[in-house]
Order: C-alpha cells, then structure tokens, then sequence
C-alpha cells in the first residue's frame, strides 16, 4: 500500500494531473468559435491579448478589481487561501525533495517559518471560504454539495500536512501518509471538477478581457477594461 | 406535439401571419397554447452540441458558487435580494440544467426558462464585470433566449417584434414607403421655421448616412425634425437611405439570430449603396449594439469591425460639439442639478461613456454622476425588452426601482437620457412610482440641443 502510494500512485497521479488539465485547455481553446462568440479573436488578436493579459493580473492583485473591492472579507479570504495553495506545492521544503527525487529537478525552497505561516494562511482562508457557504446568504443559496467535496478534497492535504508537521509525533508517519494520498487524490480529480479553474481560471478570464477588448468598446476605451 | 392557433415554432414571416397573432389581444391564447407545446427534446440537444461550446460550457462548469455576482444585478437587489435573482442561479437552473439533462426537459421547464430569460435579466452585462472568472451571464443569457426562440418559447411580443422586422424590415409596420413619406411631410412641417432645410433620401457619397428607431418614424416624428434641424445647423452633408434605415433590433431580445442579420445586412448594404463616410445612429442603446457591436458578425465580417465607422449619436454630438460645428449658448445651458443614465448597450458595451461626459459638460452648469457610473452603469430596468412584455410587467416595475433610487440620490430632477429604452423606463418611473419620482424631468439630447444651441449667421430661422 504504501510502496503503491509513494511509488506508482504519485507519478499517475501528477500525470493525471498536468495531462488532464493541459487537455481541458486544449480543449478549451479548440472549442472556441469566433462565429459563435461574435469575437474577431484571430483578425484582432493584437488588441485582443492585451485585454486578456489586463484581464487576468487584474484580479490577481488582492483589491485590483471593482469586484474584489466590493467584497473586502472574500478577497482576504479568497488571497489567504490561494497564495499558499500555489506557492507551497512547488516551493515547500519536503515538497522540493520529493520534486528532486522523483522528478529530477529542484526548486528553491521557502524558508520553514514562511512556509508555515502560508499553510496555516492558506487553513485560515479555506475556512473563511467555507464561512462564506454558510453564512453569506448569496453563497449559501447557490453551494451544492459538489461544492463542499471541492472545498474538502483541497483542505485535506493542507489539514493533514499541517497536522503531520505540528503534532506528528509518533503518528507523523500516518499522517505523512494520509496528507499523500489527499494530495494524489485532488490532483486526480484536478481535471474533472471545478478544480479544472487552475488553468479555465487564466482562459475564461482572457477570453472576456479578449470579447471586452475586440468586440465591446475596446478601441473606444484606449486602455484595458477598468475591471 | 401540438402547435397552437398563435403559438407556433416557426418565426413569424408573412404580413398576414403578423396580424393574425395581433389579434390575440395580449398574447392570453398564445401562452395558453404554448403550455401544451411540446418540446422537440431531441432537437433541442442537437442544437445545444452545436452551439453550446467551450466558452459557455466553462462558464457553467466552474462557477464557483461564490455569489461574488449576486449584488451586482440590480434585479436581485431591486427583488429584495431574492437568491432565485442571483445571475449565477438564473442560468445554473435554467440553461445548465437543460445541459446537464441532455434536452430532456418539458414544457414546464421551457416556459420557466422563458420567464427567467426575458424577466430575469436584461441583458446588461454589469455581472461579468463582478466575476472573478469572467462569466458573463448576460452573454449566457441572450444565447439561452435563441434557443427559446428557436424552440418556441418566446414571449408574444418578442414573437410579434422579430416577425416585424422580418416582414416590414423594421421593429413596426413602418415600410420603406412610409419612412420616405414620413421625411417628406415633416419637411414641409418645418420648412418655414428653417427654410432650405432638408431630409436628404438616398443621397451618394455623403458625409453621414443617418438611421433611426422605427418608432421615431411612427410616434415620435418630432425627433426625426429635431436630428434634420441639428445637422442643418451643424452644417452636416447627409442622408437617410430608403431602405436600411431601421438601426434597431427587437430580433436581437427576441434571440431570432436570422432576423438579427438579416437587419444589418440592409444597413450595410445601405452604406454599399450610398458611400456615406461614416453613418450615425439616433439616440438608442439596444441597436447600436445590433447594429455596431454585435452586428459585424451577424453580417459575416471577418474583421469583426462594420464597413464604415459607425457613430452613436452621442459620439456625433461630442464631436459636433469638441469641433465648433454645434456652439451651446452659455445662458441657455441647464441650470438645475443634472444627472446622466447612458444605455448599458453602448458604455459597458461599446465604451462610449467618455463622450456623454464630454457632452456634459458643454450643456450643464451643475452635472452630478449617479454612484457606479460608465462602464459599472446599472440598467434603467427596463432594457433587453422588459419594457414591451406585458406578461412581466410587475416584474418590470419592480425593476425600475434600483434606477429611480439611483436618481434620486444624485438631487437631480432631470435626466439625460440618450436611449429610447432609458427614457420609456424614467417615463414609467413616474407613472409607476408617482410619489418618488413626480418632479423628475427627462429628456434625450436632441430636444436639449436645440434649445441651447447658437444659431449661426447663415442660417435662416423663423421661430413662430
């Protein structure tokens, strides 16, 4: 079980994991359809890439967009959590051996105390996100249970990585292994779940800065929408 | 799969059809007999493989369920914050379901998307500004009334609206020979107020081709004298073309994609004929957007752009304005507080909010903007069609509210209001919310223009 896990499992899984969202993108791309959109992608493709390339670093800056500030505790939330869910799979300590021993090449790694204080940001957040299901009445009135299996199928590794790091103990091993198997199982079902959003996020969000630019108003605007 | 007596699948295309449909007064059988029109399931999924690809599919796929849209919409604050009134609801429940389901779903089901589709959302865009992955449920929106439509689930005045287009070429029974009759007598109304005036028809090679809302031509023809008296003034070369002068599209909030093109085409080949350098729209959100934005596709231009530049009249006006070609007398300016309330069609959606802003400040001395103003503009309430569906009329006043509170907060008691939706909407404002709204002025800019404007030298004028 164990050799499964830390063996075969992990290189199936990072490999459902990169093919099945490079083919969700591939597809993604291929389905467009400038006759059916009503967007010149391909004739005002210039104009167009600037408008996606402002859509998309705009609402990765925390308060960058009218959206963002219109929800001050989503964003706070929102950047909690997601700073260190992309920072920490690549740039963690462990994370960077387990990348040089199986994968054969390393990356610099954080610091142990900052890439503590993301994971515990990245828990705070989540569960702030979670909050928002149940108390913000418009979140609460749209989440269905796929929802929930989401938030909890990208809480698992955290929890469990946390929890082997701080309170391991004798039982390090066990948690070391449930926070494993938690990780090769949301990258697996990365490609098929709305955790697809890893790379539809970057599409969808060049796709409208592309229709804002190309098609409604862009050459009238002279700059970028004002998301 | 019964078809009714009025309701029926087919789009409306022959004079006698049209009539026929009229004469169900309010569309009472109409909808009556759609409740036992079956849907064609199988059809109805075939055409969702064809049309429903990756964009929309993504967009329903990874909504995140954040509710980041919910405020928004000003139909979910103006239904007191309704969750049945959140963007990402509206289409999850309806076009995603229809999805997911594969096409099975029933009449039932159909009807309810109708309600959702033509009283749910205007079609105003302002949510895809708000989502953090760029879903526009507008956009969804309008692609799900085509498919109603297509299927026969569309509300009896959206029926009646694109089957005009298809059968008079304009959003009423206004002919080509009516329009042309139409420029002829007003001339002759105001001729003697501005001798040498002109409405110049079918004329080559001129500087701007005018098109106008049909509606101008029926009920409203003092605003076809007053855009002939701004560019007599202006000293403008221009020209209305026979044919191709209807800029509006019910067709386009109807979702009949075929009469939406086949609208545009006319207008094209209007410029095709006449040569005019560039061609200005009356004052109207919802067909510049037909006609501008949405239109380069439907008439299968690669580029995406139209055969010439096309203006808004607010851009005509600014540039009148900016160039000298029209001078505003500073005594006659408006001297009350001021507000503005653009089309949704032309700032969010063509970007044009700058030049209403430059006119602004040529023709009021004390302009206050209302709060989420240019590209965040809310709808009037009344866009996307609201206006003319008397099925949804309750929910179409209740929509008006978010507007009028807008207004009202500005201290403003008159209203510019460049956009024939915009301006029935305030109308309705005050006949539905008499208390709130009873000292409320409104006006389109043509009107305004006049009155301020400085009559050059050459210029003969007559006032009676």
């Amino acid at each position: 079980m164990i050799e499964f896990v830390e063996g075969p499992l992990l290189y199936i899984s990072v490999a459902v994991f990169f093919f099945g969202l490079i083919a969700r993108a591939i597809m993604y791309i291929r389905g467009l359809s400038q006759n059916l959109e009503r967007i010149a992608y391909r004739p005002q493709l210039g104009r167009g890439l600037v408008g996606a390339f402002a859509s998309i670093f705009k609402w990765l800056i925390p308060g960058g967009t009218h959206g963002w500030r219109r929800q001050p505790f989503m964003t706070l939330v929102f950047f909690l959590f997601h700073i260190g869910a992309i920072l920490l799979p690549f740039f963690l300590l462990g994370h960077t051996v387990v990348l040089q021993y199986y994968f054969g090449f390393s990356l610099p790694a954080l610091p142990s105390y900052l890439a503590d204080i993301l994971a515990i940001a990245a828990i705070v957040g989540l569960l702030g996100l979670a909050s928002r299901r149940l108390f913000v009445p418009e979140a609460r009135a749209l989440t269905t249970s796929h929802d929930w299996l989401i938030l909890a199928l990208t809480a698992a590794p955290f929890i469990t990585g946390v929890v082997a790091r701080f309170c391991g103990g004798e039982s390090y091993e066990t948690w070391m292994l449930a926070h494993i198997i938690a990780a090769e199982i949301f990258l697996i079902a990365a490609p098929f779940t709305k955790l697809s959003h890893i790379v539809l996020y970057f599409l969808s969000r060049a796709q409208i800065g592309m229709d804002f630019a190309i098609k409604r108003g862009g050459h009238q605007r002279g700059s970028a929408f004002p998301w | 799969m019964p078809e009714g007596n009025f309701c029926k699948r087919a789009p409306i295309t022959t004079e006698e059809a049209l009539k026929h449909l009229l004469t169900d007064k309010g569309g009472a059988q109409y909808y009556k007999e759609m409740e036992s029109l079956e849907v064609d399931q199988a059809q109805l999924w075939e055409d969702l493989q064809k049309t429903c690809k990756s964009r929309t599919r993504t967009w329903l796929d990874i909504c995140a369920h954040c509710g980041m849209c919910a405020d928004s919409c000003f139909l979910y604050t103006a239904n007191n914050k309704d969750p049945k009134q959140i963007p990402s609801y509206k289409l999850q429940h309806t076009l995603g379901e229809m999805i997911r389901r594969k096409g099975k779903v029933d009449t039932a089901f159909m009807m309810h998307a109708m309600d959702v589709a033509w009283s749910q959302c205007t079609c105003c865009n302002r949510c895809a500004v708000y989502c953090p992955h760029g879903i526009d449920t507008g956009v969804m929106n309008s692609y799900m009334r085509g498919i109603l439509y297509k299927h026969g689930y569309t509300p009896w005045e959206m029926k009646i609206g694109s089957g005009m287009h298809r059968v008079y070429h304009a959003q009423m029974d206004v002919t080509e020979d009516d329009f042309v009759d139409t420029c002829e007598w007003r001339i002759e109304e105001i001729e003697e107020i501005w001798p040498g005036i002109e409405i110049p028809v079918e004329k080559e090679n001129a500087d701007i081709m005018y098109v106008i809302n049909a509606r101008e031509a029926k009920h409203y023809p003092e605003d076809i004298d007053d855009a002939a008296i701004l560019f007599h003034i202006a000293g403008e070369n221009w020209t209305v073309p026979r044919e191709g002068w209807e800029n509006t599209s019910l067709a386009m909030f109807a979702g009949d994609w075929e009469a939406c093109a086949d609208n545009v085409k006319r207008i094209y080949a209007a410029v095709e004929r006449l040569k005019p350098k560039a061609v200005v729209g009356t004052e109207c959100g919802h067909a510049h957007r037909a006609t501008v934005v949405e239109g380069p596709y439907w008439a299968g231009r690669e580029d995406g752009t139209p055969p010439v530049r096309f203006m808004h009249y607010v851009e005509w006006v600014a540039e009148a304005l900016r160039s000298g070609k029209l001078k505003i007398d500073p005594a006659k300016k408006l001297k009350q507080k001021v507000t503005l309330q653009d089309a949704c069609n032309y700032v969010r959606g063509n970007g044009l909010s700058k030049y209403t802003r430059e006119i602004m400040t040529y023709i009021a001395d004390d302009f206050i903007e209302m709060t989420t103003p240019g590209d965040h503009n809310y709808c009037c309430g009344g866009g996307g069609g609201f206006n003319g569906i008397g099925k949804y009329r309750a929910q179409r006043n209740i929509a008006l509210k978010p507007k009028l509170d807008q207004i009202n907060a500005t201290g403003a008691d008159f209203v510019v209001a460049p956009c024939h939706n915009c301006w029935d909407a305030i109308r309705d404002m005050k006949e539905v919310y008499e208390k709130d709204a009873h000292s409320l002025e409104w006006s389109f800019l043509k009107p305004l223009l006049i009155k301020m404007v400085i009559i050059p030298d050459h210029i003969e004028h007559n006032p009676d």
